[in-house]
């Protein structure tokens, strides 16, 4: 199955990445070649199956006691930030 | 000298961790830019920590792994100390925390000499995706080690470090093990803990140890594994003395070898040494039947749907606002979104983000996602017949021995098929080790032996009882001997 | 041409729940810190990080399912909702999608007309609520405030079965009510801890299909919703009418200006991408875990309601009233005790009077300065005869400014009603010979100036004659 430049222009927009104009058509290639690889699995009879999240079956969710543990860190972590002020992590604004 | 040596050693006073610790460094120092197996070295802390573990050994303190030296591959978060996992987008990450593999091991006393080189974000089978450059394989520099813990394999073959942690999500243990010559070994999922592993595919990652032999092997995972409440999916159950176990006879043994894996595509000298290793199986005591996994040859497939949508929501939150990479002069959100990732990604990452975010998209969700997890299931039914039948399957960890570098980065198809023979392990959650098996033209072979879940045990003694027979582990590298 | 128009709203309340901790980490969920603070490396998304989930949650989720008759799912499962936001910090929220831990409830409304209704509930899910951004008086810039991130929130999603905005508040303030009573979410819309959406469309009436709705979001108050609702659905009536037809869009709410409008970007276009998350496993809820949470729950509003119209001989409406919070029903309750009955004056006073000081002065009744035993003093006043209706008004503001007991400001204020027959007399007698004129149009057939002479007794009383004596009294006196 083969992705048009239209259908990779809208996965990377999805996915917030950058592709410029050389790559694109490298990308639609390299997708395209992966799409049709995976597309293999149509020809699997799956009638009554039931999808497989997790490798071990009968594995359930263990719960955590309702506790504040956590003390604040903020400063060491936000020495990891490219942009901080005020304690708030800055971003380009947002108009709502 | 083996992680099990080292200790034995140490403990009885033959050498001090500092005189390990500073042999090790000596040699990276000497011979990593060779390899490029490393992207950072940490001799300061190395050094405090290897003195720190020489006075707990003096206190008659610690056990056997205390005071040995590891490397950890830059997955792994590390507190203080960069955690890259191969790429730009986290090149200057300075990880707030450790990792609870880093904690464990540290805990028992093992030395951190630095973080190893693998493919982006676990994303790849050759090491060559790595923005920190490709590592090269010990035996054959022009070849490649094997990813995505090339670094880890590269450092533990070219003995720069003795044992080094990887992670598996679809081979990146057991494929560069094979390649260089070690033992890899990816315990059953949930066996160890994932926090602080920074996330490819959540429900395929797992930790695990690049190591001279089933013996350290048994040590480090021992050390590693075991419940951790941070971790949900963290199984709550108790670690056997791995160790204690390794001495099991084979008698009895029962191998299943998958048809499957004997097919067109394996290469006829790999092929060759696995049928060698299997006899002598079979001469000590165990027995052999073939077997049919009909649904296995759909695992690459279904690994290609499944691993690129999970990591292409485990990555979105690199987004340049809290941390890693953010490009220079945003004019907008949307732009520093796309421009930091962008820039941050490297062309495989952003092929398996796309390829996710496709898959999982309106529209192609259930042919694809849906139907991959259901043919997983079918796949795990495979796997779990075939172990109503035998106690252990065994076949080829690769289709050919280390391929050269740059040979197949033109097409991800071709890069994707070397793990033709691994990533059904990883869909079925199962333990697996790749131990080596002999040479082809000079270059390393692997075989893989494949266990139901939480059989580690059996696994390790399998592969110890080939290694009392053989000495293909021992082997070092000519140019690092 | 007349076209009949039907309304038809569906609400999507986000409540978030009281728990100390995160739903997904140990960070604390408290109200108002320092930007950050609270937002722990689970909560910011870093590499490497994992989600375990809070008991509570769960626990407080089963609670509101079982007190709406809903099915409780004995194994749900969590969902990635995947989008980029910057207050989203991993890029995606934790949700719950196909399998929500809580389906098919209902729950009763009473309008104040006295219709009854019963609102539909789709499902109820357990999820993580977002962070805050602040767009102002950081330049070029949005701040992003994560302490926010991570807080549980349980989405709580109503059949569209409402066909008015009456039917919507009530719905709403039901909703309120319960998790209150439930001790789940403390109902703070102010705070945010309380939030609606509003799906708004329209269509002709007798129609089943449904016409394009409209999500109206940034609804926290019961006033908006109502205000913003009526103007929606005015604005798809005519566009409608005017050839126009509605597109399905966001839109928010402009208190200000009355008026909603679309909002930009965030929902544009976005696929989610909803998958299982393979983080967290599947939350199992075995029978006993669902029958301790069962033995737990209070009284619900409903029974309450139901029990005090019975005993108390109240309307549905105003029982609902008054069980709107336990703390209203049980300061009610208290002070029928006291009082020893009087259940319909208590109500009255504790529904008019009461309510109306505490709506001006913006207070919870658990902070009332007037308690339930000291409003039961002035009102045993009112029945054993001390004074009038009117003049308990009175006092009651004395006492609510601080000015102690009910008694103690009768007796200050000289405020005893007069009940002495003949006290009366002398002051009907003497207003009837001051007002010749009016008491010779009375006379003549002009019934109204009865009112008259009701006042100039009163003001010659200051208020204080007994009214029911005195209309007596009165008629008596002025047929002559």
């Amino acid at each position: 199955m083969t992705l048009t430049r239209h259908d990779v222009e809208g996965i990377a927009e999805l996915a917030r990445l950058e592709i410029s104009e050389a790559e694109l058509p490298v990308y639609v290639g390299s997708l395209s070649s992966i799409v049709g690889f995976i597309d293999q699995l149509s020809a699997a009879s799956t009638e009554n199956v039931e999808p497989m999240a997790h490798p071990l079956e009968n594995q359930v969710q263990p719960l955590r006691e309702d506790q504040v543990t956590e003390t604040d860190h903020r400063d060491r972590y936000q020495g990891n930030a490219p942009a901080v002020e005020a304690g708030l992590y800055l971003v380009p604004k947002v108009i709502e | 000298m083996t992680a099990a040596e080292l200790g034995r050693g140490l403990r009885a006073g033959k050498f001090t961790s500092v005189e390990v610790t500073k042999h090790f460094l000596g040699r990276i120092d000497h011979s990593g830019k060779q390899l490029n197996a490393f992207i950072t070295v940490t001799p300061e802390r190395a050094m405090a920590d290897a003195a720190r573990a020489d006075a707990r050994i003096a206190r008659g303190e610690g056990g056997l792994l205390t005071g040995v030296p590891l490397a950890h591959k830059d997955i792994f978060c590390t507190e203080g100390v960069l955690t890259s996992c191969g790429s730009r987008m986290l090149s200057n990450f300075v990880a707030p925390y450790d990792a609870t593999v880093v904690e464990r091991l540290a805990g028992a006393g093992m030395v951190m000499l630095g973080k190893t080189n693998m493919d982006e974000f676990a994303m790849g089978s050759s090491n060559e995706t790595s923005w920190y450059g490709p590592v090269r394989n010990p035996w054959d520099g022009t070849k490649v080690p094997g990813g995505s813990s090339g670094g880890s394999a590269a450092a533990v073959a070219a003995r720069l470090v003795p044992v080094a942690t990887g992670t598996d999500t679809g081979g990146s243990i057991r494929q560069p093990g094979a390649l260089t010559g070690l033992t890899g070994f990816k315990p059953t999922y949930g066996r160890v803990s994932r926090y602080g592993m920074v996330a490819f595919a959540s429900s395929l990652d797992q930790a695990g140890v690049l190591a001279q032999s089933a013996e350290d092997a048994a040590l480090v995972l021992g050390a590693m594994a075991g419940h951790d409440a941070r971790d949900s999916t963290c199984v709550n159950a108790p670690v056997p003395d791995y160790s204690a176990g390794l001495g099991r006879p084979m008698k009895g043994l029962r191998i299943g070898v998958i048809g499957e894996f004997f097919g067109a595509g394996l290469e006829e000298g790999t092929g060759k040494a696995v049928r060698t290793a299997l006899e002598a199986f079979r001469a000590m005591g165990a027995t052999i039947a073939e077997l049919s996994l009909p649904n296995l040859p759909l695992s690459v497939p279904t690994y290609y749907v499944v691993a690129p949508a999970e990591c292409s929501s485990n990555l979105s939150r690199f987004d340049g606002v809290r941390f890693g990479h953010r490009c220079a002069d945003p004019r907008d959100l949307r732009d520093m979104y796309k421009r930091s990732r962008g820039e941050g990604f490297g062309a495989e990452v952003k092929r398996r983000i796309m390829t996710g975010t496709y898959v999982l998209s309106a529209g192609y969700y259930d042919a694809y996602y849906l139907k991959a997890q259901k043919v997983r299931s079918l796949i795990n039914a495979d796997f779990k017949r075939a172990f109503g039948e035998v106690d252990v399957l065994m076949g080829p960890t690769t289709p050919t021995p280390a391929f050269a570098i740059g040979a197949k980065t033109n097409d991800p198809i071709t890069m994707y098929l070397n793990d033709i023979y691994t990533i059904g392990a990883n869909l079925a959650g199962l333990p697996a080790v790749s131990v080596p098996c002999g040479f082809v033209d000079g270059l390393p072979v692997g075989l893989q032996i494949i266990g139901p879940h939480f059989a580690e045990e059996r696994l390790l003694a399998a592969a110890h009882a080939w290694q009392q027979v053989t000495d293909w582990h021992r082997r070092v590298p000519p140019m690092f001997a | 041409m007349t076209i009949e128009w039907e309304t038809v709203i569906g609400l999507e309340i986000h409540a978030q729940l009281a728990t100390r901790s995160k739903i997904f980490s140990g960070s604390s969920t408290a109200y108002g810190a320092t930007p950050n603070v609270q937002a722990n490396l689970v909560d910011l998304g870093y590499p490497g990080v994992l989600p375990v989930l809070n008991r509570e949650a769960a626990r407080m989720a089963v609670r509101f399912g079982l007190a709406i008759g809903a099915t409780i799912a004995r194994r749900s499962i969590f969902a990635r909702k995947n989008y980029f936001y910057p207050d989203l910090p991993k890029g995606y929220q934790i949700s719950q999608y196909e399998r929500p831990i809580v389906e098919d409830g209902r729950v009763a409304i009473v309008l104040d007309d006295g219709a009854q209704k019963t609102i539909g509930v789709t499902r109820a899910h357990l999820e993580e609520d977002a962070g805050k951004s602040l767009h102002e008086g950081l330049g070029r810039h949005s701040g992003i405030d994560l302490n926010r991130a991570g807080t549980p929130l349980l989405e709580i999603v109503s059949e569209p079965d409402m066909r008015s905005a009456r039917e919507a508040i009530a719905y709403m303030k039901k909703i309120h009510t319960l998790v209150r009573y439930l001790e789940i979410c403390d109902g703070n819309m102010q705070e945010g801890s309380f939030r609606c959406d509003a799906n708004v469309s329209v269509r002709h009436r007798g129609r089943h299909e449904y016409g394009t709705r409209c999500e109206i979001k940034n609804l926290n108050s019961f006033r908006f919703v109502e205000r913003a609702i009526n103007y929606e659905v005015a604005r798809q009536i005519e566009l409608l009418e005017g050839g126009g037809s509605v597109v399905q869009e966001t839109r928010l709410y402009d208190s200000d200006r009355n008026e909603t409008r679309p909002m930009r970007s965030k929902e544009e276009a976005n696929d989610y991408r909803y998958f299982p998350d393979p983080d967290l496993l599947p939350l199992a809820l075995d029978e006993g875990f669902i029958e301790e949470v069962r033995s737990g729950l209070p009284e619900l509003p409903d029974q309450k309601a139901e029990r005090f119209a019975r005993e108390h001989g109240l309307s549905p409406y105003d029982a609902g009233v008054l069980t709107a919070s336990r703390e209203l029903a049980a300061y009610y309750e208290e002070v029928l005790r006291v009082l020893g009955g009087e259940a319909k004056l208590a109500a009255n006073w504790v529904m008019g009077d009461l309510s109306g000081f505490l709506n001006r002065d913006n207070l919870e009744i658990t902070r009332s300065p007037v308690g339930a035993k000291r409003l039961a003093g002035l009102l045993a006043r009112i029945v054993d005869g001390t004074i009038s209706g009117k003049i308990a008004k009175e006092v009651f503001e004395a006492m609510w400014s601080g000015q102690s007991d009910a008694d103690a400001i009768i007796d200050a204020k000289g405020l005893r009603q007069i009940t002495d027959i003949g006290a009366i007399e002398r002051v009907v007698a003497a207003v009837m010979a001051a007002n010749p004129a009016q008491l010779a149009d009375y006379r003549s057939g002009k019934d109204k100036l009865f009112g008259f002479f009701v006042g100039q007794v009163m003001k010659a009383t200051g208020g204080k004659a007994n009214p029911a004596q005195l209309n007596d009294l009165l008629r008596k006196m002025l047929a002559g």
